[in-house]
């Protein structure tokens, strides 16, 4: 008996029983349905569903995984050792070293982020009855990749418990949802565990136990692992190492796979061309961070704050660095783009995008105890995209009500008549 | 002054076994019925008690809400069987042929010199009204009402639909005298669109003609009013098809209800797929198995895939149809169906799936749904194949809320459930959505009237 039918038995087995929704979770993950369309309905239907599009935002997912892994060792070792003096790829950066470092650190988080996140909507699966949701493969998926990498596990498993309970299945699971979960789980770690999040010994794995070392007593060097805006927050910008091209590649410290602008513009190019994010709010967000960048380099051109004021670090960084540096290249590919807190009109997600953008360099210039707004912006306008829905559908509705004005209603037959017509042939 | 339509927003499905143009007769049925679930919405009163014998234009029931509206017999012979289902509420009349068919007694008339008030006595007396259709609600027309306008669609572009333009070869005659008593049923105009100048419609007088062009859902005719003249709340148009313009000519030509008409048989599981001749309500076996089924496993669609009904080899053609379609029954599983890459599937993403390659590439798709049934996720996805002025997945959530105000605000009055087919087909969360429109012109109906 081939495996295909002893799963089909024992789905049929498990049918309205109370694990049925953890079996079938599993099931459908091996094969695809044996559902036909019902009737009242089209009889064949395109070949998409949700899992496959879920699949398709991990797939863009990878390569940034990957390079995270790597550049948690290279920044580890450069951090003890110094940046090396002519970099190449291949022996600086692709290292079993470097990579065994990824291993250590990023893999764990990327186990428990899903571990405890499925655990979760399992649970919930099987108490409301429903079958297991896709959401939580993408989540899963981008919460490791959004905090820093020395945070401790049992941290991480609270905030993913907090964020899937609280910013998604108490609304009712996936698509229901009006925060993104996995920047409510974020913003639950940043608010919780404020030191775990900032500062500059959070970046590069080593700094904090080197701190905390020296703090005992021991007489080695300290490593820092100051992230380009938390140099440029502190007007340190001058000391600061990092070639454009460092930015734009990524080899950099920051959150673990926030840092490569390039491999996250890949990620962002295929998601458009497989239709499954949005252009017009990667565009438009694009487009609302360069022009907040603009206006703050303006400021600076114009003379009206000068080297003393604490914002001038931030505010002289050339606008369009902004994109390449911390996490905003990867809210605005990988969050802003979630169909579900996102503004749902095409009209609305030109506003949404923009905002996105616009708020994400403002927090960042005026917020120097913790240069990223990236994440704030995107919460905030996840709570602000139904209202400018509301706008847009209202367009539609306006002009449906001015039709109105010019309707031609004709009126009935009158009452006489349809009784005659009874008469005649009953 | 016509307008021509041009959609860009839209998706053409193209299938494997489009029906071949030749005609062939179809073997003449021992059976024939009339589901009552081709007339949404209306409570039948029988005329005629079981084993009655009946005239081909005779009357059966007519419509409880309604009493003049009559509905007959497609052929004469003897009503064997009323088939009842929950609270004896009727699902099908089966009429057992006579050997000759023997016409109901009706009169012609003078199409062009007879007043409205005629007319209409004549359309529903002779079982032609229920032909005629209405919007908002899409359901039998009322006949003490009077449309702003009324649409004829003579484009077909839906997967594997019978091609009108050969259908309707040598009716013109029918087609002119229907069109012209439609005329006068409307103080407005009388819209008719065709794909191009060798449709038989092209060449009606008293109408305003309108060429189409694009992809599904240009023939749509809920597409076409929308783009010609949107429905406004308390606006009613009519709507009715060429097949059944057909019948209705024929019936004011010559008083005789003739229930001929000719479909187009088509799908991949038929072996040979054509047009055949034959009667509303006869037995699909009598034409399935003259062209011969590829598989074991199929199923037989009364209608198109989007918006057919499930029917059997043992069913019978619908009141409405002039398409039956046989594909492949998909009740199996795929391994890994939900992640490697799809070349034999349409889709109207590019997520590992290639359809896009090849727009013109003809598909074998089965009735699989290819997913599970979730919440809406996605956005932006229907309003890339929704022409319509119409924020579909609003409107499909003002529906599932039963939100009156939103569904009227929202545009419910200008849709039918066939103008979700497309979005219904695309739509990743596999949501029902012909149903809910369904559902939501229902309780609008209800409670506004």
């Amino acid at each position: 008996m081939s495996l295909k039918s002893k799963l089909h038995e024992l789905k049929l087995k498990y049918q309205g029983k109370k694990m049925a929704p953890a079996f079938n979770a599993f099931h459908t993950f091996l094969f695809s349905p044996d559902e036909t369309t019902h009737a009242g309905g089209t009889h064949v239907k395109a070949a998409d569903d949700l899992k496959r599009t879920m699949n398709t935002v991990i797939m863009a997912l990878v390569p940034v995984l990957v390079f995270s892994m790597f550049n948690a060792g290279y920044q580890h070792f450069s951090a003890i050792n110094g940046f090396p003096a002519d970099f190449s790829l291949m022996n600086d950066f692709l290292t079993w070293d470097n990579f065994w470092i990824g291993i250590i650190k990023v893999l764990p988080l990327v186990v428990v982020s899903y571990g405890v996140g499925l655990i979760v909507e399992f649970i919930f699966a099987v108490i409301k009855g429903h079958e297991v949701e896709e959401g939580y493969l993408v989540t899963g998926m981008l919460v490791p990749l959004i905090v820093p990498i020395d945070t401790p596990l049992w941290m991480l498993a609270v905030a993913v418990v907090f964020g899937v309970v609280i910013g998604k299945e108490v609304f009712g699971g996936t698509g229901m949802n009006i925060l993104n979960p996995a920047l409510t789980i974020r913003a639950f770690l940043f608010f919780a565990y404020p030191t775990w999040m900032s500062g500059d010994k959070v970046w590069v794995y080593g700094a904090r136990e080197r701190s905390e070392e020296i703090l005992a007593g021991a007489n080695v060097d300290a490593i820092s692992g100051e992230t380009i805006l938390g140099y440029l927050a502190q007007n340190k910008g001058a000391e600061m190492t990092y070639s454009v091209s460092d930015m734009f590649y990524g080899f950099i410290p920051g959150s673990v796979g926030e840092t490569s602008a390039f491999l996250i513009l890949l990620g962002g190019l295929f998601l458009i061309y497989t239709k499954i994010a949005s252009w017009r709010i990667m565009v438009s967000a694009v487009i609302g961070s360069l022009v907040m960048g603009l206006i703050f380099n303006q400021v600076v051109d114009f003379g009206w704050i000068g080297e003393s004021s604490k914002f001038y670090g931030l505010m002289s960084f050339d606008f369009w660095k902004h994109l390449i540096v911390g996490g905003l290249a990867f809210g605005i590919v990988y969050m802003a783009t979630d169909p579900v807190t996102g503004s749902q009109t095409n009209k609305g997600k030109w506003y949404y995008g923009f905002f996105i953008g616009f708020i994400s360099v403002m927090i960042r210039v005026f917020n120097p105890a913790y240069p990223e707004g990236v994440f704030l912006a995107i919460l905030l306008m996840n709570v602000f995209a139904p209202t400018i829905d509301h706008y847009v559908v209202r367009g539609n509705i306006k002009r449906r009500m001015n039709r109105l004005k010019n309707a031609t209603i004709y009126p009935k037959d009158s009452d006489g008549k349809a009784e005659e017509l009874k008469a005649e042939t009953v | 002054m016509s307008k021509d339509i041009r959609i860009k927003k839209g998706l053409n499905i193209n299938l494997v076994g489009a029906a071949e143009q030749t005609t062939s007769k179809a073997v003449l049925s021992n059976v024939y019925a009339i589901q009552l679930s081709d007339f949404h919405g209306i409570t039948p009163k029988m005329m005629v008690k079981q084993g009655a014998e009946v005239k081909a234009g005779e009357p059966l029931f007519y419509n409880k809400n309604m009493e003049s509206m009559l509905f007959v017999s497609p052929v004469s012979g003897e009503l064997i069987e009323i088939e009842r289902g929950d609270r004896r509420r009727i699902l099908t009349l089966k009429i057992l042929a006579d050997k000759t068919q023997e016409p109901f007694s009706g009169t012609a008339l003078n199409v062009e010199n007879a007043s409205k008030e005629e007319l209409k006595a004549v359309l529903l007396k002779s079982g032609c009204w229920p032909f005629i259709k209405q919007r908002p609600y899409d359901v039998i027309a009322n006949p003490d009402t009077t449309p702003k306008a009324i649409f004829i669609s003579g484009y077909s572009s839906g997967p594997l639909q019978a091609d009108l333009d050969y259908v309707l070869q040598g009716k013109e005659k029918e087609l002119q005298a229907a069109i012209t008593a439609l005329g006068k049923l409307t103080p407005g105009k009388v819209h008719v669109s065709v794909g191009s100048g060798k449709s038989p419609l092209s060449s009606m007088n008293g109408v305003e003609l309108h060429t189409v062009s694009g992809p599904h859902p240009a023939g749509l005719v809920g597409t076409q009013i929308n783009k010609l003249d949107p429905i406004n709340k308390g606006e009613l148009v009519w709507t009715v098809t060429p097949q059944d313009l057909v019948v209705i000519g024929e019936c004011l030509l010559t008083g005789k209800f003739n229930a001929e008409r000719t479909i187009a048989l088509a799908g991949s599981s038929v072996k040979t797929p054509k047009y055949y001749t034959t009667k509303i309500g006869a037995e699909i076996s009598t034409f399935l198995y003259a062209s011969g089924v590829n598989e074991e496993n199929f199923r037989v669609i009364n209608g198109d895939v989007l918006t057919g009904s499930k029917s059997k080899p043992e069913g019978y053609l619908g009141y409405y149809n002039n398409t039956v379609t046989v594909i492949p029954e998909g009740d199996d599983y795929e391994l890994f169906g939900w992640n490697k890459p799809v070349f034999d599937k349409i889709s109207a993403t590019r997520a590992l799936t290639f359809s896009w390659l090849q727009p013109n590439k003809k598909y074998d798709l089965d009735t699989n749904t290819n997913g599970e049934h979730r919440a809406f996720v996605i956005t932006g996805q229907y309003e890339k194949v929704f022409p319509m002025d119409i924020f579909p997945m609003q409107l499909l959530k003002a529906c599932m809320v039963k939100d009156l105000d939103e569904m009227e605000q929202l545009g419910l009055y200008e849709v039918a459930p066939e103008d979700f087919s497309l979005t219904e087909f695309i739509c990743i969360s596999k949501q029902p959505h012909q149903k809910i429109i369904r559902e939501g012109l229902d309780l609008l109906q209800k409670e506004i009237g």
